[in-house]
């Protein structure tokens, strides 16, 4: 019983990290921006929906780091006049996300196929 | 997070964390909060930073290593909160693991590495066979004659040399160096080059050198070089006095050559030519065998084709010469069974016996960390019911148990590195000792090992603690009343093998160490308290005639006696003990004669006409020498009981004649003497003693007996043989017992090392049992206390425990006994008198193995059975 939960859990975190490294790349497809700014452009433009903890960025913008779909900087932001660490799309990133993205679509269409049924019948 | 080596990458983290906070609080600033309300905010939003740094270092490459080093830490600290537990495993694995790591290193050094020569599987031994059984070893030396022949025919199949490597010379004191008696051999000249071993200086043997009128030559060890001439680099052509005759050294052996044959040479530092050493007659003889014949086989021809090849033609020589002193038979074996047959059945004993105990302390080991996981199951159970997965508990366990066996690993390098020190001292008489190397295949066993341990000794423990739920750790360590069965069950399966084993090593030291008191008991015939013995030999070339030899040996004795402290002295041509040193076949002329082919083989003792006084030989019939039966009259003889009664049944022989099967010699039996062995393991042989004033002795050993102190002899006699001829070396100079020791050092060694083993085993039992015991009393505590409280029978609760204690001794006491009876069979061998199955042994293992298991059991059930009831029950 508690390792079928267990296991539960652990897919359902590992869809939500898919999820969340591709929004990361996607934000990035705009331009360089260090973490406090992804975190806030991803809560604005899911309409506040997304009301994740920036703190859980930081793992998964250095697990991208390490698999080299973003690189790090330290630069100085223009209108605070403080360094912070931006973090820019590389081209195996942006290959990456071409991956993922297809992929989500295909989930969202699969399970578009089975709610919309789903509807029918009821 | 102080502490954590992380440094760079870590600080880069904080930075970023904290750079992006500080704008969250600014902005939320921004928006019109106060100070600690923006602070409160942005951290709310934040999260938990200790989490996200943790989650963030997680990613990082490192962290697979960073959690192992955690674990290591976690580990060394959780085992130096038990430092006794902790000693004594690392010391029990270490004895385990240094005893096999050192007898492996002597087994693949000495048994499995090939030989120094090239391609020394093509090389093999021949030997000659008799059907005979009067023989101790069936591998009998080889004949001149013979080998002529076999090298003749046999040149397709193989070449051949021939040598003789119990040789011997007097070095002359020349340049100041002192006289010296090295150990030599003769040799074909093509016996290097068969070997494939090149002098490093000068050269090696010619056919020109290998004659009987050829210059005198010689080759020197590298060892024998270095020592004597200071490695003089120029030594090539130079001369050395060997036997009082000039020998010009053309060659020096490089120092990795040795020669180690079954017949000894690994001593050996002088190399002659054989043709130009050895007596005509030698050279062409069927009858006499002083050599061994090395074989390298034709490429593609096999050792059993040349053997059958051997066989025909020495068949053909018998039929040619059916002198009863040639042998028969031929019988072969590759180089390296010949140099280490002997050594082959004690090293593979030992090193079983050393598994054994390796086996026995992997089982305490785990038996104790059994007994650590039942002691902290509670623990185990909390970690898991908290979400502590249970592969990383079985990891924790298992890099427990790693620690340990590493620990007790580089302890056991150590001892065996001083076992292997003190081997290579203690036994320069075994083939190969200078073999012996800790090379990369012993250090890749060694490392096998620890992890062997490791493996066995933590799965054992982890496996055992992960089988219960949960939820019955927890109750189990809340009431325990009766708990913690199953681990203990475990604990005495593992017990049970143990003393299994552990009765397998008692029996085998037993029988090993009963065999060795029986050899070290053997009558040698005389008395061996006070009895020196030094060995000398007169080179023909100072003393060629029979009267110089005698008239050398009369004023020797003379002088020997007369030093104050002798109470007796005299000569013999090898003294008890002193090795077989010739045998002649006889026939009785007042017997009918014997059929063609057969004589009565007489060991042959040259004496002198006070040695029989002097060792304390009982004469028992008739009378000994007298001072005129020397040189042309020395034609009487004494012969011993066994031989009056094995060749005069029922008869005096007294005043009975010997005649010499091959010659004309005839001797008059004038007395009988006592038996003495030749050897401390073999039975007496039946044996003549003629007189050493003539019969051509040219050696002797001078025998002397004194009523204290014998050995402060040693040096006033090599004194007054030094003022008799500052030329001439004395050597062998040891009491009667030290011969006796040395000829016994192998049972000795041997029995002391499984003795020594089985010792450690035992402990490691009772230490078992013990612990098991203490272990179940403690979990069974309340029930005891229950029990004595409704009034129970202390007694009864003592004998209760006890029997339940020692079912695991009595249970592998019946297991072992049988498996002891089937294998000390293995070790028939390695037995001197003693059967192996003898029952006074197994009686005495059995006994001593319960005496020490109830022992082991006594206290824990005492104290069991001793307890306070209201204790007891208050511990609840």
């Amino acid at each position: 019983m508690s390792s079928i939960t267990k296991r539960a859990e652990q897919q359902s975190a590992k869809l939500l990290q898919g999820t969340l490294d591709m929004l990361i790349l996607r934000t990035l497809l705009f331009g360089a921006a260090h973490g406090h700014q992804i975190g806030k452009h991803i809560q604005k433009t899911t309409n506040d929906f997304l009301q994740m903890q920036h703190g859980s960025l930081y793992p998964a913008l250095h697990r991208l780091e390490k698999r080299g779909w973003v690189v790090s900087k330290w630069e100085t932001a223009p209108d605070r006049n403080r360094e912070f660490k931006y973090y820019r799309l590389t081209e195996k990133g942006r290959k990456q996300l071409v991956v993922e993205e297809s992929q989500w679509k295909q989930m969202i269409a699969a399970v578009a196929r089975v709610m919309g049924a789903a509807v029918e019948e009821s | 997070m102080k502490g954590w080596p992380l440094g760079k990458k870590d600080a880069d983290l904080e930075r970023e964390l904290r750079a992006d906070l500080d704008l969250e609080e600014e902005e939320q600033r921004e928006r019109g909060l106060s100070q600690q309300d923006a602070h409160d905010a942005a951290r709310r939003a934040f999260g938990n930073p200790t989490l996200i740094r943790e989650q963030t270092r997680a990613v990082w490459a490192w962290n697979r290593l960073e959690s192992l080093t955690r674990d290591l830490r976690y580990g060394v600290r959780t085992l130096g909160r038990s430092p006794g537990f902790t000693l004594i495993a690392i010391v029990v694995m270490a004895l385990g693991i240094g005893a096999n790591v050192a007898l492996f290193t002597v087994v693949h050094s000495v048994l499995l590495k090939p030989l120094p020569y090239r391609n020394p599987g093509r090389l093999a031994l021949l030997y000659e066979a008799d059907n005979s059984q009067r023989h101790a070893s069936p591998w009998l030396p080889v004949d001149a004659g013979s080998f002529w022949d076999w090298q003749r025919s046999t040149q397709s199949l193989a070449q051949m040399a021939m040598l003789s490597p119990f040789q011997g010379y007097n070095v002359s004191a020349e340049g100041g160096k002192l006289p010296e008696v090295v150990e030599a051999a003769w040799c074909t000249n093509n016996f290097l080059s068969l070997l494939g071993v090149q002098p490093m200086l000068g050269r090696a043997f010619t056919a020109d050198d290998d004659r009987p009128g050829a210059p005198a030559t010689a080759i020197i060890t590298a060892g024998f070089w270095k020592r004597r001439y200071a490695s003089d680099p120029a030594i090539a052509g130079k001369t050395i006095w060997l036997d009082a005759k000039p020998y010009t050294i053309i060659g020096v052996l490089p120092p990795t050559f040795v020669y180690s044959g079954a017949f000894g040479g690994n001593a050996d530092q002088v190399w002659t030519p054989v043709s130009h050493e050895a007596p005509a007659w030698l050279l062409k003889t069927y009858g006499d065998h002083e050599f061994q014949v090395v074989a390298r086989l034709a490429p593609g021809v096999s050792l059993t084709t040349l053997a059958s090849r051997l066989v025909a033609l020495q068949r053909q020589i018998k039929a040619a010469h059916p002198d009863p002193a040639v042998h028969p038979g031929v019988i072969a074996r590759s180089i390296l069974d010949d140099a280490v047959h002997n050594y082959k059945t004690p090293l593979y004993a030992l090193l079983a016996a050393t598994g054994c105990v390796l086996l026995i302390a992997c089982m305490n080991v785990a038996g104790l960390l059994v007994a650590r996981a039942a002691a902290r199951s509670k623990e185990f159970a909390i970690r898991t019911a908290l979400g502590g997965g249970r592969m990383r508990l079985i990891r924790e366990r298992l890099i427990e148990s790693l620690l340990l066996s590493v620990a007790g690993g580089a302890l056991g390098l150590l001892l065996a590195w001083g076992s292997l020190q003190w081997l290579m001292h203690a036994r320069t008489d075994m083939n190969r000792v200078e073999a012996i190397r800790f090379d990369l295949v012993a250090a890749a066993f060694t490392v096998g090992v620890i992890v062997l341990c490791a493996l066995f000794s933590g799965l054992i423990s982890a496996l055992s603690s992960g089988r219960g739920s949960v939820l019955a750790g927890l109750q189990e360590s809340g009431r325990s009343s009766s708990s913690g069965r199953s681990r203990a069950l475990l604990r005495r399966g593992l017990l049970t093998l143990e003393v299994a084993l552990t009765v397998v090593l008692l029996s085998g030291a037993g029988l090993l160490l009963r065999s060795f008191e029986r050899l070290r008991s053997s009558d040698l015939g005389v008395p061996t308290r006070n009895v020196l013995t030094l060995r000398l030999g007169l080179p023909d070339a100072r003393y060629g005639l029979d009267t110089q030899k005698v008239a050398f040996f009369e004023r020797l004795i003379e002088s020997v006696r007369a030093l104050p402290g002798v109470s007796a002295a005299g000569l013999v041509s090898a003294a008890p003990g002193e090795g077989w040193n010739g045998d002649n076949l006889m026939s009785i002329v007042e017997h009918p004669p014997l059929p063609k082919g057969q004589g009565l083989d007489f060991m042959l003792r040259g004496a002198d006409p006070g040695y029989f006084a002097a060792i304390g030989l009982p004469i028992l019939q008739g009378r000994t020498f007298q001072q005129n039966e020397r040189l042309d009259r020395a034609n009487v003889v004494l012969i011993s009981r066994g031989a009056a009664q094995l060749f005069f049944p029922g008869e005096n022989p007294i005043g009975q004649h010997v005649r010499e099967i091959n010659g004309s010699g005839v001797w008059q039996v004038i007395g009988v003497v006592g038996d003495v062995r030749w050897n401390i393991a073999q039975p007496p042989n039946p044996t003549l003693y003629w007189p050493i004033y003539g019969n051509g002795y040219s050696f002797a050993t001078i025998v002397v007996r004194a009523p204290h102190d014998v050995e402060s002899l040693a040096v006033p006699i090599q004194k007054a043989v030094a003022q008799l001829d500052p030329d001439l070396p004395v050597s062998s100079v040891m009491t009667l017992r030290e011969a006796i020791g040395k000829s016994t050092i192998d049972s000795a060694f041997d029995s002391v090392l499984v003795v020594a083993f089985a010792i450690i085993a035992l402990i490691l039992a009772a230490a078992g049992l013990y612990g098991v015991l203490a272990y179940l009393a403690e979990q069974r505590r309340v029930e005891f206390g229950i029990r004595l409280a409704l009034g129970a029978q202390r007694n009864a609760l003592l004998s209760l425990l006890l029997f339940d204690g020692l079912k695991p001794a009595l249970l592998g006491l019946l297991i072992g006994l049988p498996a002891s009876a089937a294998l000390v069979r293995l070790i028939q061998s390695m037995l001197y008198q003693t059967q192996p199955f003898d029952p006074l042994v197994f009686g005495a293992v059995a006994g001593l193995l319960l005496f020490v298991a109830i022992a082991a059991c006594l206290a824990p059930a005492w104290s069991a059975a001793r307890l306070d009831p209201i204790k007891a029950l208050r511990t609840e």
